[in-house]
């Protein structure tokens, strides 16, 4: 068996080459930004704990600590290379080291206790990795001039040396490694790099860990092993906060390579179910097939509970109810009613998105010592702190006495920053003695999952005679997330309004009214990639293309109409006075119709919009802001007579303002796309007494090859990269489905206002 | 008892024939290239090759593989540079990475029994695996780029 050890700071110094090695760091409060670079050599203080960023081998090996988790974003390449940049270091020389759970020191930014989640790695870190690599080059600048005995500003890094100017006399960086011991530099005063002069900011590079990921080389959750550990896999209720009444694990423990059959309890009726183990009873052996054999022998008596009145198609109809029957007013301006009294055409249309689940192409895996000090957590976590914080609570030992370090992940998607799956290896490396792996399998992770909240969208309009949108009134309902902290909550909060609901694209309408109805919750309702944005898109775009057809309007000229091209959108003015944002001033991130329209004017001219199509043939438009960015898309559709769907063509416009990586941008545009593709064509669970009835992906199926859209046109919008980055994992995600569902309208007369797609479609 | 040459090094297996190669190779030789994805053969991120041929890794049980050649993902070249991996990292494809190793195998079988595939062919012979960030018209250049080379 391979065993990957924890790789512990000191293992880091290792790596970079021991004792003659220059490790760079600061040390950084949360939320502050003041202490300076430090330089040290060898063993650093233990007591100073030095936030590592950079560390330099005698050989001039750079290495970089990355800070966030990797998921297939990119961020691996992306933050990295731009503390590379700023140094002057060869991309070629670089190697990565992954930061484990400990915001103190890898969280300089402040602002999440490093979740890579939400799409904010690149805009809260692009300004400080910065800084950090600045402050890195002049340290390794003053080195050398201290080597020469000359004024460092005489000397400048370029190209991996360190250059002279007056002689033309250079170092490599390595060469440099003892004399940089003990300078500092306040990455706060260090001086940056003119944009003009980067290397890679801005520039395409491919993904660092490619040859790892295509040779097999690469490590995911369950690929960690650690000397003693029994794998796990465990039988969770069917129905949310369900309890297992009694349990039979003879037969299962007949299974050769069994070894044990425990029960780990069920979620306390006071607790909220936050990210803490579901409970269920779990089997341990030494290898994964004999506890996935040996799990299906146990005879289980599961009491259902309260949830088991969580069936579709009446929840379903609950939601529809609670959305037509209006609810908490979010956000007015004007007087919709009476509006809606004079106007020439009165619109009214019922949106619907079921639940979703992730799907990661890795299920869960986690694995834990919980018997020796610290605890040693290795996840698939996109929230290595939390796991450490949920892992101490669920043990009973103080977070400081948990380590976490994150492998790479096989996909994420908002599943993997929750880390339930952590604390039940924990609990159960606890209660046997052994360090425990757990592996979820598909069917944990489809049955057992937190899932994407389904909703309900009332959408009401009136059109004045020259189809005119002079009335827009929309009331969702869905369960919320915050029954994950408050199972008793019935409406949703600031951060579901602030996902595409109260800042909708289609602002420009003089009166306009948004509500939220209330919902039950019987399930774990999480975060997926895009969150609430995915229905908010699909209904509000979906609806705007019903009015252009109501009004006799050409959907391009009606959607700028609504959008507009003012340069803020000031929800104050509508009553709205807590604003979410994505947790962002408004200030330095505010929301800029114009910024949307441009990117729906770049994505109409790309595809050819307006042209005449054959029979069978539709494009459709949509828009969304998400996470700061402006995303616009234009899908190609071709129905069949037997009613299938073809892509063959998709263009996607993004403004994100400043970007890193454009190659990272547009792979994260392609990739959501599919994703998008999915969604709508495929996504649906549905929930029978309680339980879900999808499974595996017979059942819960996902885009392959054969129904994917593989000509995806990427158009990065360039007028706006002086301004702040936004995002680019989740954004392009929500136009999608409303684009495709516009498209088939175009194509065929039929208009689809439910997901998904593919139900619905027959010759 | 069966014996199985695993990228060319022949391995003894006791336990159940029925026990699917997958789980040998990952959880007795930590040959852990091979991912897990779905334990019912529907997603290919499992896929290794029987006597070059491409099969889904955890549904095919030990039993089959008595006496035979598989190769995973890390015996599929020993410097990593088989044309297909080398059009993979050429087009840039991977995202998370977790479902490559099964679609390269995938991809190196298709090419192996038709190097020459069609637009319709490649769609349909990558149509076993599934990539949930979305790399397919990745993976459909580089197939066709490797398609070139072998």
């Amino acid at each position: 068996m391979t065993t990957i050890r924890n790789v512990s700071r000191r293992d880091f110094l290792k790596r970079t080459g021991a004792a003659g090695a220059l490790v760079l760091g600061a040390q950084l409060a949360p939320l502050s930004f003041t202490q300076s670079v430090m330089a040290a050599a060898g063993e650093p203080n233990a007591a100073a704990q030095p936030n590592l960023f950079v560390g330099i081998d005698p050989d001039g090996t750079v290495t970089i600590t990355s800070i966030r988790v990797e998921m297939g974003q990119g961020v691996r390449t992306g933050i990295p290379m731009i503390l590379a940049d700023e140094m002057e270091a060869d991309w070629n020389r670089v190697k990565l080291w992954q930061a484990p759970g400990d915001p103190e020191k890898y969280d300089p930014a402040g602002k999440d206790k490093q979740n890579t989640d939400g799409s904010r790695s690149t805009r809260h870190h692009l300004d400080l990795m910065r800084q950090f690599g600045a402050a890195a080059r002049q340290v390794l600048e003053q080195a050398a001039a201290r080597k020469w005995g000359v004024d460092a500003a005489e000397v400048y890094a370029q190209g991996h040396r360190l250059h002279h100017s007056p002689t033309g006399r250079s170092l490599g960086f390595g060469e440099v490694v003892e004399e940089a011991k003990g300078i500092q530099v306040d990455p706060k005063q260090a001086k940056l790099k003119d944009p003009s002069n980067w290397i890679y900011i801005g520039k395409d590079l491919p993904g660092i860990d490619n040859y790892d990921m295509t040779t097999g080389g690469a490590n995911y959750g369950a690929d960690v092993t650690m000397p003693g550990m029994r794998i796990a896999v465990i039988a969770r209720s069917p129905v949310f906060r369900g309890k297992a009444q009694s349990f039979d694990a003879s037969e299962a423990l007949k299974v050769p390579g069994v070894e044990k059959v425990v029960e780990i309890p069920a979620l306390a009726d006071d607790k909220a179910p936050e990210f803490r183990a579901l409970g269920g009873i779990a089997v341990l052996g030494s290898n994964t097939w004999a506890v996935m054999e040996g799990r299906k022998k146990l005879k289980i008596d599961w009491e259902a509970g309260p949830n088991a009145v969580h069936t579709s198609k009446t929840f379903d109809a609950a939601l529809m109810k609670s959305a037509k029957g209006g609810g908490a007013v979010i956000r007015n301006r004007g007087d919709v009613e009476g509006a809606l009294e004079n106007a020439a055409k009165v619109v009214e249309s019922d949106y619907f998105v079921p639940y979703f689940i992730h799907t990661p192409m890795e299920p869960p895996a986690a694995i834990v010592d919980a018997n020796s000090r610290p605890v040693q957590v290795w996840a698939a976590t996109q929230s290595p702190n939390q796991a450490r914080q949920y892992v101490a609570e669920a043990i009973g030992v103080d977070i400081k006495d948990v380590e976490c370090n994150t492998t790479l992940l096989g996909g994420g998607f908002g599943r993997k920053s929750k880390p339930d799956f952590a604390c039940e290896a924990a609990i159960l490396s606890k209660m046997t003695g052994t360090p425990v792996r757990v592996q979820w399998t598909r069917e944990d992770e489809i049955q057992n999952g937190y899932y994407h909240a389904a909703s309900a969208h009332a959408m009401k309009a009136g059109l004045d005679a020259d189809g005119k949108c002079v009335a827009w009134h929309h009331c969702g309902s869905w369960p919320s997330i915050l029954g994950l902290w408050n199972p008793a909550q019935k409406t949703g909060f600031g951060i579901e309004y602030g996902l595409g609901l109260i800042d909708t694209p289609y602002n420009e309408v003089k009166n306009l009214r948004i509500e939220n109805g209330e919902a039950d919750i019987h399930t774990r309702v999480g975060w997926y990639r895009s969150v609430n944005n995915i229905q908010h898109a699909f209904a509000t775009n979906g609806f705007v293309h019903e009015l252009a057809t109501a009004g006799g309007r050409d959907f391009l000229d009606l959607m700028l109409e609504m959008i507009g091209d003012a340069q803020v959108m000031d929800l104050t003015k509508d009553g709205v006075e807590e604003y979410w944002n994505y947790g962002d001033s408004v200030d330095d991130w505010p929301i800029m119709p114009k910024r949307l329209s441009n990117a729906l004017r770049r994505v109409a001219e790309k595809s050819g919009y307006g042209k005449e199509l054959p029979n069978g043939h539709g494009l459709g438009l949509a828009v969304h802001r998400a996470f700061h960015s402006y995303v616009a898309a234009a899908v190609h559709v071709v129905v069949r007579n037997d009613g299938s769907i073809h892509v063959p063509q998709v263009d996607m416009a993004i403004d994100c303002g400043r970007y890193v990586n454009p190659e990272g941008v547009r792979k994260q545009l392609e990739g959501a796309v599919i994703y998008g593709h999915s969604v709508a064509m495929h996504g649906k669970i549905t929930t029978t007494d309680g339980a879900v009835d999808q499974s595996n992906f017979h059942d819960y199926p996902i885009t392959r090859m054969t129904d994917a859209p593989l000509n995806i046109r990427v158009h990065v919008l360039e007028d706006f990269v002086d301004l702040k980055p936004c995002g680019a994992g989740e954004p392009g995600v929500p136009p999608y489905a409303p684009a495709l569902v516009n498209a088939i309208f175009n194509a065929t007369g039929k208009r689809i206002t439910r997901l998904p797609i593919s139900e619905q479609m027959s010759a | 008892m069966i014996t199985v040459k695993i990228n060319g090094v022949n391995r003894q297996f006791t336990g159940d024939p029925n026990m699917p190669i997958l789980w040998f190779v990952r959880d007795e030789l930590g040959l852990t290239g091979s991912k897990f994805g779905c334990g019912m053969g529907l997603c290919g991120a499992c896929t290794v090759h029987v006597e070059g041929q491409a099969v889904r890794g955890c549904i095919t049980p030990m039993s089959a593989a008595a006496d035979r050649a598989v190769t995973t993902i890390e015996g599929l070249d020993g410097e990593g540079n088989h044309p297909v991996q080398r059009a993979w990292r050429a087009h840039n494809v991977p995202q998370c990475g977790y479902c490559q190793s099964g679609q390269i195998m995938q991809a190196a079988s298709l090419l192996n029994q038709n190097p020459d595939p069609s637009e319709q062919e490649i769609i349909d012979g990558m149509a076993g695996n599934i990539c949930r960030c979305g790399t397919y018209q990745r993976i459909y250049a580089a197939v066709k780029t490797a398609a070139t080379e072998v």
